[in-house]
């Protein structure tokens, strides 16, 4: 199995479009990161209009490394899944197009062998992003604007907060938000996998792998009791920006936020559950798949 | 000689398809170069394919090296080299790289040396850090060959392995399969819709028609020169029927309107000789034989002559 792996990064290693990913990051990251620069303080403006008065921050603190990350993760981690699509879903559609499938299907590995490898490298892909993005999303952000304590904005319900995080109380969240969100996105890297199987071309699956998220998004964001109810418990989709609980932390009896403790672990910690239940279901199902599949292509 | 392949009633039905391989029986005994005769989807790929499964069998059974293929597949396919179809390789890859890679797979520790040795046999060491992106079909077809001996099989399997290839690419790859098979002693199992590809390579062979088995056994017996068909073209070809039917080779006229006879090919002279001596004027003799006019009548879906059966 190892050497398998090795073999599966190699061939991810040497082909461009892994680096698309990569690039694609870097140059948001870097947008993100010319622009607050330039203008952070507007948009600073905006968001604290309505506390201007009740807040006691020096705004020009408030746009710092830890924030920078923060604003990046929130727009990135809704695209990255389209990232992650681009190499998973090529897992085995890829070899079908290029017809190396049946070639390495001739050799003494099994089927079961070959999903859970191509799975694994798709996860450790996954990671790698996600290192990447901590490079340039947090430490680069860091470097730039430096450290401080950090502000999220928060809306729960009807209401608007904003949250304050002593800088001595953020790294360790960003490194449990990245652990969590290598979990959600490996549902994806597993979901693009299973529809992988059924394509003779990566782009079909790339496609539905993203209409999936997209519908999913969608179904998980309306409010209207029963699908509150009896459908969005099911769908990987309400768990994927689940990240966000290691940025709210808990409070005492007067609201006073309690250093290193968070708001919900409980509702943290079912989310990881079901998130790794959808990856062995979904992986589990492309085994059964494709050791039942005939390859002619 | 020992059996290295025995298929038993082995089928293949796909969904809402008719079936692509019924009831197919055969043996590949060791050292054989087996050919695999048929027309374009007679069911070739499909066999080779459950051969190396890649395609799971209807029905039947499938036994390689004395074991079953559904249970001891990773133990057969350590002794089995295969090319199917297109020789398919990762073309963003060097040569070296791609043979790397299978060697790998295969459970082989590699080395440089044993690398650039299997490319100096197909004659692409001078091309192992080229990427494969850049070859032409006939060094992709020799790579290919290459990724399929690497790790040492016992058993050879390869799926029209001349498809697209140019003369000089017809004839290397023949060479190397009569090589593998004379020098190195490989069991060889080619498939191919050439009948005169498998006369030159194999020395047992089976033709299959709509997935069935329609004839088998050892080249040169199925080829044998007593049944030569003779197309006779003349001047006047009436008056050389007739004068043919009068003659002593009247039982040897198959087809009186074409004057088509089958004789033994060492007869030809003599017939020539009488022809002459009937003041028949020849146009042309073409010679063939009675199993590839078979095998045309297949593809061609004409019925020139009786099947040959053994």
């Amino acid at each position: 199995m190892w050497t398998l792996l090795q073999i599966e990064l190699f061939k991810i290693s040497k082909r461009p479009r892994t680096y698309i990913a990569f690039i694609a990051i870097a140059a948001i990251v870097f947008i993100f990161q010319f622009a607050f620069k330039a203008d952070g303080q507007s948009y600073m403006d905006l968001m604290l209009q309505s506390v201007k008065d009740s807040f006691e921050l020096e705004k020009t603190k408030a746009i710092n490394g830890y924030f920078m990350c923060y604003i990046i993760l929130n727009t990135l981690l809704i695209q990255v899944p389209i990232l992650v699509a681009l190499i998973a879903a090529d897992s085995i559609s890829g070899e079908a197009n290029m017809g190396t499938l049946r070639l390495l299907m001739t050799k003494p590995i099994s089927r079961t062998q070959l999903i859970l490898v191509k799975f694994a490298a798709a996860t450790i892909f996954t990671l790698m992003l996600l290192v990447w993005m901590a490079i340039t999303a947090l430490f680069a952000s860091l470097l730039i604007f430096g450290a401080d304590d950090m502000l999220i904005f928060r809306v729960k319900g009807e209401d608007s907060q904003i949250l304050q995080i002593t800088k001595d109380d953020i790294m360790w969240r960003y490194w449990a938000a990245f652990g969590y969100a290598t979990v959600a996105l490996t549902v994806i890297a597993a979901l693009s996998l299973l529809l992988s199987i059924f394509a003779e071309n990566s782009i079909g699956p790339i496609i539905a792998t993203v209409c999936i998220v997209i519908v999913c998004t969608i179904i998980s964001n309306i409010n209207v009791p029963i699908i509150d109810k009896n459908v969005k418990p099911y769908l990987f989709t309400s768990y994927l920006v689940g990240w966000k609980g290691f940025f709210y932390i808990g409070t005492n009896q007067d609201g006073a936020p309690i250093k290193g403790s968070l708001e919900n672990w409980p509702a943290i910690r079912n989310s990881l559950f079901i998130l790794i239940g959808h990856i062995v279901a979904i992986v589990g199902l492309s085994i059964w798949i494709f050791n039942k599949k005939d390859i002619l292509s | 000689m020992a059996a290295i392949v025995q298929v038993n009633d082995l089928c293949k039905q796909y969904k809402n398809a008719t079936a692509a391989v019924s009831n197919l029986s055969f043996t590949v005994n060791q050292g054989d170069v087996y050919g695999f005769l048929g027309q374009n989807g007679a069911g070739k790929s499909t066999t080779i394919r459950m051969l190396l499964s890649l395609i799971s069998p209807t029905s039947g059974d499938i036994t390689m090296f004395g074991k079953k293929l559904s249970t001891h597949r990773s133990d057969i396919l350590k002794q089995v080299g295969a090319v199917i179809e297109k020789p398919d390789l990762y073309k963003y890859l060097t040569a070296y790289d791609n043979l790397a890679i299978f060697a790998k797979m295969s459970g082989l520790k590699i080395t440089k040396a044993l690398v650039m040795d299997q490319l100096q046999m197909v004659g692409l060491h001078d091309r192992a850090h080229s990427k494969v992106k850049d070859f032409s079909q006939g060094m992709k077809q020799r790579l290919g060959i290459a990724v399929a001996l690497i790790h040492n099989p016992n058993l050879v399997i390869l799926d029209e392995p001349t498809n697209g290839l140019d003369p000089q690419g017809i004839a290397d790859i023949r060479n190397l399969i009569l090589r593998l098979s004379k020098e190195l002693h490989k069991t060889v199992i080619i498939s191919s819709h050439l009948l005169s590809e498998i006369e030159v390579i194999a020395n047992r062979m089976i033709i299959i028609h709509k997935g069935k088995k329609i004839v088998e056994g050892v080249v040169n017996e199925l080829l044998d020169p007593a049944h030569t068909v003779i197309d006779i073209q003349a001047v006047n070809q009436a008056d050389a029927v007739q004068k043919l039917q009068a003659s002593c080779w009247a039982s040897n006229v198959q087809q009186s309107n074409k004057l088509q006879l089958m004789l033994n090919k060492n007869a030809i002279p003599t017939l020539i000789q009488d022809c002459v001596a009937m003041q028949i004027e020849l146009q042309g003799i073409h010679t063939s034989h009675s199993l590839e006019n078979y095998f045309l009548s297949l593809t061609t879906q004409q019925g020139h002559v009786d099947p040959f059966t053994n």
